[in-house]
């Protein structure tokens, strides 16, 4: 018994290159939201299996992606377009473009994924987004 | 047929011995034990509330992540008297803190943990954090957008545990990210496993109420001796101790039935707590917020400093949570009469005043931006061409508003703008713009130079000068 609700513990989390679509889905200099889906879910997991990262297309085959959750809590950053930043409603982060924290309580950086362009498509490795574990 | 009924109850109580079970209420209690006391009674009543209705809507609801949304909905909308039962549920929980956090000021202040009732006062320390925790885990049952970014804020929180917060973020998840296993636990902790342990320690926290008796309401100056006590407080019983049931409970019958009108007045006229949009994570307008007993929490955690935030959010709790377990142990003698307890009285009001301010900040956060912003308008901006108004459609754009206010627009993150023309000149505000600071992003490379002239000029504008010509034009027209 004991095992099977500590299994989340040793559950390994399956890292997967995901795709995000084709390069000219993505206007170049445009931050945008793209929905993800878990590789794999369990099957009554709903609406709960998708996720979205910020995605971003520097030039013609340069795309940056980055975790869509700030960094102190986990809460949804939203990119303001016309500010060239990223905010969160929860505690007030605020992160520049890059990613770097601008104001408020976030400990570090956005959450960067590894993103490149396969086969005409673009694809970016799908892992979990680390928390901070120090007080 | 009064005589069938008489014969039947005699059987009845023979067999199954209903009046032995019920003799522990005719326990003898003190008689100056009158409304102060009446907060116990009144949190089980509400802990009775949420079995009855949590029972009533664990009938519709489906603990899967993928369909209890929909059940929430269905019970809302679709179900006969679904949304009043949810409406109860809410304001069941709310009376339930409420009143717990009465029973527990009232008993702290009246010096009742004190000898010999220390284990009374810390299985009801325990029963404070089970009903705060199931005050969380009941708001995630929602299932609804809050509920799914609360759940996350919750794992991130654990994760600052050290050595160990990893495996407990982990553990609350079901897995790395929110998904399917992340709603089931949470329907197990907060349907079974905690009631379960509510129960077990309602049961042992009033068999602890009937051991020691209700305490005797304080004297200054009658100190708690552990030697002498007992038997001073049976003779007090034997000299004016009067049988709980019924002589001395119909008080708390009375608030108790208060209560509940109350809980089905609310939830009749105020309804449920509004369910958000679903639980989808790729949806990234989202504003979480936890219910209001926990708001001064998330106040908290949005205002403590950055280096010691990590010692706030796990030290804190875990340390607030020992020092009340260990209160009796430390002060288990003595006088029990507030105005002999100075501290006692500076603590319980300090506590109260340091909630109610975290949670009326919580209820504002100010320190959230307002992405609901609108442009400013003519009468704010007092142009409508030139740089000054070009600034002002800037100060929009560029997200300056999402955090300041000007004329009361805006959001209330930084300072406000208002009147920013009176204190800084142009070659400040260009400064402050560029560089940023004080908590503040720097826009020195996301702005071209005509757009930061634009938006000097638009902050440089504003002064109370402008303001009054403002006012004495419109009172003008009105004219």
């Amino acid at each position: 018994m004991i095992g099977f609700l500590f299994a989340p513990f040793f559950r390994k989390s399956p890292e997967e290159w995901v795709t995000l679509g084709k390069p000219n889905d993505f206007e170049i200099g445009k931050t945008v939201a793209v929905t993800v889906l878990d590789p794999s879910p369990l099957p009554w997991a709903g609406v709960t299996a998708k996720n979205a990262v910020w995605l971003r297309r520097v030039s013609e085959d340069n795309f940056i992606a980055f975790s869509a959750n700030c960094t102190h809590l986990g809460c949804p950053v939203r990119w303001l377009e016309g500010a060239k930043l990223f905010m969160c409603p929860c505690h007030g982060g605020v992160y520049y473009d890059d990613g770097a924290v601008a104001a408020g309580p976030p400990p570090r950086p956005l959450f960067q994924y590894d993103v490149r362009i396969e086969n005409g498509v673009v694809r970016m490795k799908s892992v979990v987004v680390p928390i901070s574990t120090t007080l | 047929m009064t005589r069938v009924l008489k014969t039947v109850w005699l059987w009845l109580d023979d067999r199954i011995g209903i009046s032995v079970l019920l003799k522990p209420a005719r326990h003898l209690a003190p008689q100056d034990a009158k409304w102060w006391y009446v907060f116990g009674s009144a949190t089980l009543t509400a802990f009775m509330v949420q079995v009855v209705t949590g029972v009533a809507l664990a009938f519709s609801y489906i603990p899967s992540s993928s369909q209890a949304y929909e059940t929430l909905v269905f019970i809302t909308n679709n179900a006969p008297f679904g949304s009043f039962l949810r409406a109860l549920h809410y304001f069941g929980a709310s009376a339930m803190v409420l009143m717990i956090g009465a029973h527990m000021a009232q008993t702290f202040l009246f010096g009742a943990y004190k000898f010999p009732r220390e284990m009374t006062w810390s299985t009801g320390i325990l029963l404070l954090a089970f009903t705060l925790v199931m005050g969380f885990t009941g708001q995630l049952l929602r299932w609804d957008q809050t509920a799914a970014w609360s759940v996350v804020v919750a794992s991130e929180q654990a994760g600052r545990i050290p050595l160990v917060g990893d495996w407990v973020a982990r553990f609350i998840l079901g897995g790395t990210t929110i998904g399917g296993a992340t709603l089931s636990r949470f329907f197990a902790i907060h349907v079974f496993l905690l009631p379960a342990m509510m129960f077990a320690f309602i049961g042992l926290h009033l068999w602890l109420v009937f051991r020691h008796g209700i305490s005797e309401p304080p004297v200054a100056g009658k100190p708690v001796n552990p030697e002498t006590y007992r038997a001073e407080y049976d003779e007090l019983l034997k000299k004016s101790g009067k049988p709980f049931w019924p002589d001395l409970a119909w008080r708390d019958v009375i608030v108790a039935t208060a209560m509940i009108v109350a809980i089905g007045l609310a939830a009749y006229f105020i309804g449920p707590p509004v369910l958000d949009k679903p639980p989808d994570p790729s949806v990234l307008q989202a504003d979480p917020r936890p219910d209001w007993y926990l708001l001064w929490y998330f106040a908290l955690l949005a205002l403590t400093p950055a280096r010691i935030e990590g010692y706030v959010m796990i030290l804190m709790p875990i340390l607030i949570g020992l020092l009340l377990f260990m209160i009796p142990v430390l002060n288990h003698k003595g006088e029990r009469s507030a105005t002999r307890r100075p501290w006692a009285i500076a603590v319980a009001l300090l506590s109260v005043i340091m909630i109610g301010s975290l949670w009326w900040e919580g209820q504002r956060s100010p320190w959230s931006p307002n992405f609901q912003a609108l442009p400013l308008s003519e009468s704010v901006v007092g142009t409508t061409t030139g740089p000054i108004f070009t600034g002002a459609r800037l100060f929009h754009d560029k997200g300056c508003l999402n955090c300041h206010l000007v004329q009361g627009f805006g959001g209330r993150r930084g300072p406000d703008l208002t009147y920013i023309g009176d204190k800084l000149s142009r070659d400040n505000l260009v400064l402050r713009i560029v560089n940023g600071g004080h908590n503040m992003p720097a826009y020195g490379s996301s702005l071209k130079p005509a757009e930061l002239d634009a938006l000097a000029a638009f902050l440089e504008a504003r002064k109370r000068s402008l303001d009054q010509e403002q006012h004495t034009a419109e009172n003008g027209t009105r004219r």
